[in-house]
């Protein structure tokens, strides 16, 4: 298991790796973190003919933490982003689903935006991008562009970005007020990829009623994608709201496959179960923070 | 007196190398070796029809490639049939390199050898083999039904019938009060050791020899058939075995094609050559383990003794039967556990699939066997209406029976003749350190929490220290060291210690000067190897013997000295003396200096046993008629028959019935393995096993498609516990000493595995009430059978017939 | 801007600054190994799950079959050859999880557990050593790599007397 042969660049500037991007062509391939895309050169089963590394790209370690939302830049660890307090406080999505990635020492290594930007419908950052209404940002040798997440998903391992293209950041916008978040998911193992994921947002209004509950899931689908389950719930009191109706509503909306480690129907269950857990905690956290803005 | 060692927890000496990065495994070697990589079926069936190199041809750095047309002489024989068997009528064992037809995904094909890995792989890569797919068998299922052949002349895909009993089964069961008959399942898992297989090979030009490194359980066996394979004498090959990456059984099996093929490809290339096993090799070429059908009758009396037990099992051999039926065998005779049956019959049919080989993974069948008769008991249990753990008390052979005749023949073609044990002492223990009586209580809070737990146990009786021997050689050198050799190999087990604190005991010497080797044949030549939970029974009684040999020899030679009579002497921390005579001393490396009578003074101490050195008696011969120079001692030690361990385990899940994971809370394991030698090693062992036996219950499972490709062939998808998945074990011993042999020891490295699919089985079906017929079980899993039709199952209150 | 198929790369490994050349397809923990001589470092997958292989990159644990040989040029890397740590004597003495690890028995093959020593030990540096570790941080701390012989029952072991030892020593 060793990758087959590939030439390396490392440029210093943005333009220098579009430029080598555009000059090394189909074949060429962007690594930052390398946690997704070493295993797959090792076992042959990607063969870039050449990868441009911006891993010396500067001022893309970045988290912007601000009203608005977190853009995190395109070196940022998940370690780091696991790390930041002011992260955590404009999106608290953030910090949680990152919790989740794989263990220590992947997250020392890998990127939350390398990680979106390979798009893999079972990884916990493409869900919370696609939940937070997320965009990223991209460069191409025809100038920065911002592609909101529905135009940036098409398949698994697969995003609209094509041709000469470096992924400069990720886009989180903050959580709206009167709202809570929660992220939980079922792995088989502590820090496997996760069999059924779901991050969710509740919103309250000032009569600490569900005004909008919205689900993202992981491990269902061939692309992110984001439910408002707010038909269930809406109008509820938080403390009587009947978050496994929301559950069942939610395991009817979504379409899983199958594989080795989970059954369609066993994914459908767990986004059941998931959904009703997490609403439930983020629904609490919506009240918590209405009465503390209040 | 020198510090007993026996018996004492004495931190390893292995670990001083291996904490700080300088353990020597096979990889390490041969920094300059070339490297060879391997073209690997991608079909589990199919005809080889061409074979085109020629793309391969332009790498740089290629130096050689290899098809089946390159081998001659023995090697482009099949590999041999290790254990041969009457029974094994159709044995079957491929070719180091695919022939004309593969049998399974990950079949070798094609070598190459380049001045790196990465270049190996890259020739590899374009090497054009065309294949012609053939019907593929996969599963036991399939080999039964036979639609397709694995083998053209072996139509019924049965490489074996294996078949013993203690009596007419049939009238048995048509005498029974009761019976009752069911089939189940059994999954395949893998030994996985974190170190996958690797040889290294060296040829000496000059001397014609070869020197092989390879990371195996059986090195004085792999010379041998590397000697055959390629026409060497055999003192022309050394085999050593260094530090191994863990072996778990996988590295017993023997010549691996790549153990033959690397030494062949040094000797041609007059170059070292290495070939480093990667884990998606590791998962597709190396063996497996575990898959069974097991169809069983069993007839019982009104209280729950059993009258007859007849098993039919179907056992999944893999593409081919290079290690013989030892799993069928090792299943068919620790079936019975520590029960007495009046009547037991099986019959095991080891059928070929189209799938990577089947051997002895830590337990080798016994866990299946565990699984069959556990499972029996628990059903006995359920339709009786009587607690799991007194249907099997009813059953148990009970201390006054031994030593205990089971009447079967074991895997050394011996008896099977329990030895000693305390059975019901082990049920005692148990239930006290799980609280089993009082069971209903937890269970009882859990549902309160809305949680599902349940509790389940198994037994076990487990043969260890088969023959048919091993050897030690112990030796005194004039500067005191004390040098310990045996051929039997070290996987992680800790002999270097083990042997070393036997030997220290026995001969009286400090620990630290005793240096022991193992696996290597340019120290000890005659050696079966270490599986069968065997090494600290053989070759622990045999270096023990050769101590003692040493202390006989020392003692003669210092009563000479001291002018005593050798009754009269003792050997304390490496000095002998007279014993309650203060002064009255020499010491052991002195005698072993005086031992080895010199013309020549090569340093001071060898001065001492020169001939002008001091007086002589000249109507003797320096050497005595009979004996020999030098303080040293070779002894083998054989044994009679196995000697058998034992042990029960409990296992406590909670489930949550809205993800319907898994959760083992709770891990008890009450073990007898006779004398402990060394009681930390003993409680690793347990607790490694364990993790692997729930491993193998909940999360391990080769799952092979219909066309015979291995779907989870890496560590993202195989899924062997991390810590987070390893419960809390707690452990209570027992030493019910073995009389077999000296040191009264019994085997320990398998016993932690054996009872896991078993108890953890039994648990899950007390928890949600519904019959697990097959193990490994998975949430998903879990979460259909709930749903399904499946036999709904209620357990007797534990503890209600107390 | 270059595009290379060969590097020169220099990487300082255990304080001692190194230099090699190597294919830059070359994976760290090969460049370790094979071009550096510190075979210390084990693979055991080479797709990232076992941890066999993890040294401390700028003394962060990552898993070096992950990580490319030239994108640790110019960054220092501990493996776990270079655990211990001089003494007021200026000799060399053993990281107090590698002691740890020899008194709780955590290991039994031995092929793992460099990648758990460097870990562990990035780990427990990292904390304040004054305060008793948490069942938690055991956990998070063993928990991303495979051991298959010893059940990780002594290396959690390990771990709660190695954090018991720096405490000893910090409170000193």
């Amino acid at each position: 298991m060793k990758p087959a042969p590939f030439a390396y660049a490392d440029p210093t500037t943005v333009e220098e790796a579009l430029d080598v991007l555009t000059a090394e062509g189909e074949g060429a391939k962007v690594l930052a973190g390398g946690q997704s895309l070493l295993p797959l050169l090792s076992m042959r089963l990607a063969a870039p003919t050449t990868l441009v590394d911006i891993n010396r790209l500067p001022g893309l370690d970045r988290i912007e933490a601000g009203p608005n939302g977190v853009r995190v830049g395109a070196l940022v660890r998940h370690a780091a982003l696991l790390a930041s307090a002011e992260a955590a406080a404009v999106q608290p999505l953030l910090g949680r689903a990152t919790a989740n990635v794989a263990h220590p020492a992947i997250r020392n290594r890998g990127t939350t935006v390398g990680s979106i930007a390979h798009a893999d419908p079972s990884g916990e950052m493409t869900s919370v991008l696609a939940l937070t209404d997320g965009s990223v940002t991209v460069a191409t040798p025809g100038g920065r562009s911002t592609i909101g997440w529905r135009d940036l998903f098409v398949g698994p391992l697969e995003t609209s970005v094509h041709g000469p293209a470096v992924v400069l950041d990720a886009f989180f916008p903050a959580l709206p007020a009167r709202s809570g978040t929660a992220f939980a998911e079922v792995a088989r193992r502590k820090g496997d990829y996760a069999v059924c994921g779901a991050g969710v947002v509740v919103t309250v209004d000032d009569d600490l009623r569900v005004t909008a509950a919205r689900a993202a899931y992981l491990s269902v689908g061939l692309v992110p994608e984001v439910h408002d389950l707010s038909g269930a719930v809406a109008g509820k009191p938080v403390d009587s709201a009947d978050w496994a109706a929301a559950g069942a509503l939610a395991s009817g909306l979504v379409d899983p496959d199958g594989d080795l480690h989970a059954s369609a129907d066993y994914r459908r269950l767990l986004v059941a179960t998931l959904t009703e857990r997490t609403l439930a905690d983020a629904g609490a956290e919506a009240v918590a923070r209405a009465l503390e803005a209040s | 007196m020198t510090t007993k060692l026996f018996g004492e927890p004495v931190r390893r000496r292995e670990d001083a190398r291996l904490i700080t990065g300088q353990g020597r495994y096979l990889d390490d070697i041969g920094a300059d070796a070339y490297a060879a990589a391997f073209v690997r079926s991608p079909y589990a069936h199919a005809r080889v029809v061409d074979i085109d190199v020629t793309g391969a041809l332009d790498v740089e750095g290629l130096l050689a490639i290899y098809t089946y047309e390159d081998l001659t002489g023995p090697l482009a024989e099949p590999l041999p049939v290790l254990i041969p068997h009457p029974q094994l009528t159709h044995p079957r064992t491929g070719y180091p390199l695919a022939k004309d037809v593969v049998q399974h995904v990950g079949e070798a094909v094609v070598m190459v050898v380049a001045t790196d890995r990465y270049v190996a792989e890259d020739a590899a890569a374009l090497i054009a083999v065309s294949y012609e797919e053939l019907p593929v068998v996969v599963g036991v299922d399939a080999a039964r039904a036979a639609t397709h052949a694995v083998h053209d002349d072996v139509p019924d895909n049965v490489a074996a019938r294996h078949h013993q009993e203690t009596g007419d089964v049939e009238p048995a069961l048509a005498a029974s009060t009761h019976t009752i008959s069911f089939t189940q399942y059994v999954e395949r898992s893998a030994s996985m050791p974190m170190e996958g297989k690797g040889v290294h090979a060296r040829w000496d030009a000059d001397d014609q020899a070869l020197r092989v490194y390879t990371s195996t359980q059986a090195s004085t066996s792999v010379r041998a058939a590397i000697a055959a394979k390629l026409q060497l004498s055999l003192e022309k090959v050394e085999v050593i075995a260094p530090d191994v990456g863990g072996g778990f059984g996988v590295k017993i099996v023997h010549p691996w094609p790549e153990e033959l093929l690397v030494p062949m490809a040094a000797r041609l290339l007059g170059h070292e050559v290495k070939w480093t096993e990667d884990r998606r090799e590791h998962f597709i070429s190396s063996a497996h383990e575990r898959q069974q059908r097991q169809e069983i009758t069993v007839g019982y009396d009104e209280d729950g003794r059993i009258t007859a037990l007849d098993v039919h099992i179907w056992h999944d051999n893999g593409a081919y039967t290079p290690y013989g039926i030892i799993i069928p065998i090792v299943t068919a005779t620790q079936l019975v556990g520590p029960y007495a049956i009046p009547v037991y019959r099986v019959r095991v049919d080891s059928v070929f699939t189209n799938t990577v080989i089947v051997t002895p993974y830590r337990g080798a069948g016994r866990p299946q066997g565990c699984f069959a008769m556990e499972r029996t008991m628990d059903r006995i249990a359920q339709e009786r209406g009587l607690d799991r753990a007194e249907v099997r008390m009813r059953n148990l052979i009970q201390g006054d029976q031994f030593p205990y005749d089971q009447h079967l023949t074991f895997q050394d073609g011996r008896p099977v003749i329990y030895d000693s044990g305390d059975y019901p002492g082990l049920m005692a223990k148990l239930k006290a350190l799980v609280d089993w009586d009082s069971f209903a209580e937890r269970r009882a809070e859990a549902t309160a929490r809305g949680r599902m737990l349940g509790i389940g146990m198994a037994m076990y009786v487990e043969g260890t220290g088969p023959g048919p021997y091993e050897g030690g050689h112990v030796q005194v050198l004039g500067s005191g060291k004390v040098l310990v050799s045996t051929g039997l190999t070290s996987q992680g087990q800790g002999h270097e210690t083990v042997f070393a604190q036997l030997v220290a005991s026995e001969l009286g010497v400090p620990m630290e000067d005793v240096e022991v080797t193992t696996g290597d044949t340019r120290r000890f030549g005659y050696a079966v190897g270490t599986f069968a939970s065997r090494a600290a029974v053989m070759s622990g009684n045999a270096v023990a013997l050769a101590a003692r040999g040493v202390r006989e020899k020392a003692l003669r030679i210092a009563a000479e000295v001291l002018e005593a009579s050798p009754e009269d002497l003792e050997i304390d921390e490496g000095l002998v003396q007279v014993k309650g005579v203060p002064g009255a001393s020499i010491p052991l490396r002195t005698v072993a200096v005086l031992s080895n009578p010199l013309r020549y003074a090569f340093d001071e101490a060898a001065k001492q046993a020169t001939q002008f050195a001091g007086p002589g008696d000249d109507s003797k011969p320096p050497v005595a008629v009979g004996d020999a120079p030098g303080l040293e001692h070779t002894d083998y030690y054989s044994p009679i028959r196995s000697t058998f361990a034992s042990g029960a385990h409990a296992a406590v899940v909670e489930i949550d019935p809205s993800t319907w994971e898994i959760d083992v809370v709770q891990y008890a394991v009450v073990h007898d393995c006779g004398n402990v030698v060394n009681p930390m090693i003993v409680e690793g062992q347990v607790h490694g096993g364990v993790a692997q036996g729930v491993g193998g219950a909940l999360y391990e499972r080769m799952a092979y498609d219909s066309d015979g490709q291995l779907q989870n062939a890496s560590f993202m998808d195989f899924l062997m516990p991390y810590a987070s998945e390893v419960p809390p074990v707690v452990i209570d011993h027992q030493e019910t000493a073995s009389p077999l042999n000296p040191l009264g020891i019994k085997g320990a490295g398998e016993a932690g595995v054996i009872p896991g699919s078993a108890a953890i089985a039994s648990a899950i079906e007390d928890a949600v009430g519904r019959r697990i017929a097959t193990m490994p079980i998975s949430p998903t899993e879990l979460y259909d059978l709930v749903r399904s039709s499946a036999d709904p199952v209620t357990n007797s209150q534990t503890g209600a017939m107390a | 801007m270059t595009v290379d198929l060969e590097r020169t790369i220099s990487i300082t490994v255990n304080g001692v600054p190194r230099e090699a050349t190597v294919p830059v397809r070359r994976l760290l923990s090969d460049a370790l190994r094979h071009d550096l001589g510190l075979t210390g470092t084990h693979v055991g997958c080479e797709h990232g799950v076992c941890g066999s292989c993890t040294v401390l990159l700028e003394g962060s644990p990552v898993r070096s079959c992950l990580v490319l040989a030239v994108q640790a040029d110019g960054q220092s890397v501990t493996t776990v050859e270079g655990l211990s740590r001089s003494d007021h004597q200026g000799g060399q003495v053993l990281h107090p999880i590698q002691e740890s690890f020899r008194e709780c028995h955590a290991l039994q093959c031995g092929f793992c557990t460099p990648g758990f020593l460097t870990t562990i030990a990035a780990g427990l540096d990292a904390r304040d050593p004054s305060v008793e570790i948490t069942e938690e941080e055991v956990e998070e701390l063993v928990g991303g790599n495979l051991c298959r012989c010893t059940g990780y029952a002594n290396i959690k072991k390990a771990c709660r007397h190695a954090a018991e030892t720096m405490r000893a020593e910090a409170g000193r």
